[in-house]
C-alpha cells in the first residue's frame, strides 16, 4: 500500500503559481489604456481570427493573455452571463464590475480546488460616460483583482512593458498616439526591440462617443492609418530620448507627464 | 437568477462549447427566463388579454431600406396605447417591426435582438442576411401554439445585405414561413391602404429623404381608412417611428427629423386630403 507524499499547502500554492506564471510568460503582452475617446485595447496577436480582445456588453470589452482555450472560456462564459442578465433585466444592469466579480470567484475556485491553475490574465474594462467613470479591472490566475487606473500591462514582460508605456502615457491623447504608445510598450518585450506593425497587432477600442455598442475593432486600411498618423506624431524611433516629434499641431500632448 | 451562482462563479454549463444560438442556451440553463406562453390552457381565447399592434411599412432605396410604423396600439375599439414602439434594432445592420399581439411581439423582438448579437460575440462575426431571417422564422414557429389560440404576431425584417449592398425585406406569415419582399411591402391592420399608397409612390430612385417621406405617406393612408392605425398627432407631437439602415449601419431617426417631414405631410394633405396623384398613363 502507498502513501500520497505530504505536500504542505503553502508548498501547494506556491508551485501552482509558479506554474501558471510561466504558462503566462510564453505568451506576448497585452495594453489596455484610457485614451480621449475611451479605452484603447492592444495585443501582440499574429492571427487574424483567434482574438484575444472580445466584447462582452454594450460597454464591457474583455482582454486576455495566457492559454487561448482557457480564456476563450471565460469569454464565452462572460458573454452569456452579460446576456442573460441584460436580457432578464435591462441592459443598463449589466456591469463590469459584476463580470470581474465572476471571474475572479471562477478563477478563485480553479485556482484552490483543482490541480492544474488556469494559466490566464484578463482584463474587464467598462468605458463610463466620462474619462472618470472609466473601469479597468485586472484578474489574474488566482482570482484576485486589481482596479487599475489608466494604464496596465500583462503578459510575460509586464513590468518591462508597464514601464515603457507610462513613460508616453497620456489620459487625454488622441487615438493615434495612444496606438503609438502601445506600440512602443509592446516593442519591449522580452528586453528584445521589436519592430511591429500592422500585421501582429490587434487593435480594439471601446468608443465613448459611440451608440449602443461601444465596442469596435480597428483594423486593415483604418490601422495602418493609424499608425501612420501615430509616428507622424511621435517621430519613427521607438526611443522615448527622441521623442521631441517634428509633428505637427496638438502633439503638445506629449509633454504632458504622466 | 444570475445573481444565485453557487460561490460567484460562472457555472460549468456557461463555459461549454454548447449551442451558438441563445434562446436554446436559456432553455437548457434557464428556463424560467424564456417566456412560458405555451402553458396557456388550450381552447381559450386570449385575445383580450395583450393589445395589437397595426400598421408597419418598409421600402428599399438605392443603397439601403426604411421601416416605419404608427405608434397606436388597440384593444378592440379602445386606443390602449397612443405612443407605443414597435420598431426596434435587430442588430447593426438590421431592423425589426412587429403587428399583432403587442405583449408576445415586443417580447419576441427582444429575444431576437440578443440572439443575433450573441451569434455575433460568440463566433465573432454576424450571420449572414439570409441567416438572420431563417432565424426570425424559426423563433416564429415556437409561438405557432398561441397564434392557434388567437394571439397572432408577425415580424417585419429588414437589413442591409453587405455582400449585395442592397437593402433586403422579409416578412413573414404566423407559422413561420418566410417571404422576401422586393422594393416595398407592409404588414398590419392598416396594410391594405398602406400598400396601394406605396405602390403608387414607390419609385427605383429615391433618396433617402424621400424613401422617408414615401413611408410617411403610406402610414397616413392607413390611418385615413383604418381605424387602428394611429395617424401623426400634430398635438401630442407623437410621430411615427422612422429606422433607416445603409452602409453605415442602423439609424433610428430623431424625433424632430420625423416631426419636420410629417408636419409637412400633414400640411400638404390640409390643401389635398387624400395625397399626392400618380400620372395617369
Amino acid at each position: 500500500m502507498t502513501m500520497p507524499f505530504y505536500v504542505s499547502p503553502e508548498q501547494s500554492m506556491k508551485d501552482k503559481a509558479d506554474y501558471a506564471r510561466k504558462g503566462i510568460a510564453r505568451g506576448r503582452s497585452a495594453v489596455v489604456l484610457q485614451y480621449d475617446g475611451g479605452i484603447l485595447f492592444v495585443a501582440d496577436n499574429m492571427s487574424r481570427t483567434l482574438h484575444k480582445i472580445s466584447e462582452l456588453y454594450d460597454r464591457v470589452a474583455f482582454a486576455a493573455v495566457g492559454r487561448y482555450n482557457e480564456f476563450e472560456n471565460l469569454r464565452l462564459g462572460g458573454v452569456r452571463y452579460a446576456d442573460s442578465h441584460g436580457y432578464a433585466y435591462d441592459r443598463r444592469d449589466v456591469t463590469g464590475r459584476m463580470l470581474a466579480n465572476a471571474y475572479a470567484q471562477t478563477l478563485g475556485t480553479v485556482f484552490s480546488e483543482s490541480n492544474k491553475p488556469w494559466e490566464v490574465e484578463i482584463v474587464v474594462a467598462e468605458v463610463g460616460e466620462d474619462a472618470d467613470s472609466d473601469q479597468i479591472y485586472r484578474i489574474t490566475f488566482d482570482g484576485s483583482v486589481v482596479d487599475e487606473k489608466g494604464l496596465l500591462a500583462m503578459g510575460g514582460s509586464a513590468d518591462a512593458v508597464t514601464t515603457a508605456l507610462k513613460e508616453r502615457f497620456d489620459r487625454d491623447a488622441p487615438l493615434s498616439e495612444a496606438l503609438s504608445a502601445a506600440m512602443h510598450a509592446l516593442a519591449h518585450e522580452n528586453g528584445e526591440r521589436r519592430e511591429l506593425d500592422a500585421a501582429n497587432l490587434e487593435v480594439a477600442v471601446l468608443e465613448r462617443a459611440r451608440e449602443h455598442r461601444k465596442f469596435r475593432r480597428i483594423q486593415g486600411a483604418r490601422l495602418t492609418r493609424l499608425i501612420e498618423q501615430g509616428r507622424g506624431a511621435s517621430g519613427p524611433s521607438s526611443s522615448a530620448a527622441s521623442g521631441a516629434a517634428e509633428g505637427s499641431g496638438d502633439s503638445g500632448a506629449e509633454d504632458a507627464d504622466s | 437568477m444570475s445573481q444565485a451562482f453557487e460561490g460567484g462563479r460562472l457555472p460549468a454549463m456557461y463555459m461549454n462549447p454548447g449551442p451558438a444560438s441563445f434562446t436554446e442556451f436559456l432553455s437548457a440553463v434557464h428556463p424560467d427566463l424564456l417566456p412560458r406562453w405555451q402553458d396557456l390552457p388550450h381552447g381559450t381565447d386570449g385575445r383580450s388579454l395583450t393589445p395589437e399592434a397595426t400598421t408597419i411599412v418598409a421600402l428599399t432605396f438605392p443603397g439601403g431600406v426604411v421601416l416605419a410604423g404608427d405608434r397606436r396600439a388597440t384593444s378592440g375599439t379602445t386606443i390602449a396605447n397612443r405612443d407605443m414602439e414597435k420598431l426596434f434594432r435587430a442588430d447593426e445592420f438590421s431592423a425589426v417591426a412587429i403587428a399583432g399581439a403587442a405583449g408576445i411581439g415586443i417580447e419576441l423582438a427582444r429575444l431576437y435582438q440578443v440572439e443575433l448579437e450573441h451569434y455575433e460575440k460568440r463566433e465573432g462575426r454576424p450571420l449572414s442576411l439570409e441567416g438572420k431571417a431563417n432565424r426570425l422564422a424559426n423563433m416564429l414557429r415556437g409561438n405557432l401554439g398561441l397564434a392557434m389560440q388567437g394571439f397572432v404576431v408577425v415580424p417585419l425584417l429588414v437589413g442591409y445585405d453587405e455582400g449585395r449592398e442592397v437593402g433586403r425585406i422579409f416578412s413573414y406569415d404566423p407559422v413561420g414561413g418566410r417571404y422576401e419582399e422586393h422594393r416595398y411591402h407592409s404588414i398590419g391592420s392598416g396594410s391594405v391602404y398602406a400598400r396601394g399608397s406605396l405602390k403608387k409612390l414607390f419609385t427605383e430612385d429615391l433618396d433617402e429623404r424621400q424613401a422617408v417621406t414615401v413611408a410617411v405617406q403610406a402610414l397616413y393612408d392607413a390611418a385615413d381608412d383604418d381605424s387602428a392605425t394611429g395617424g401623426p398627432d400634430v398635438h401630442r407631437k407623437i410621430y411615427p417611428l422612422v429606422d433607416v439602415v445603409t452602409d453605415d449601419g442602423y439609424r433610428r431617426l430623431a424625433a424632430d427629423e420625423v416631426a419636420a417631414v410629417a408636419e409637412a405631410v400633414v400640411t400638404e394633405r390640409s390643401e389635398r386630403p387624400d395625397g399626392p396623384t400618380a400620372p395617369i398613363g
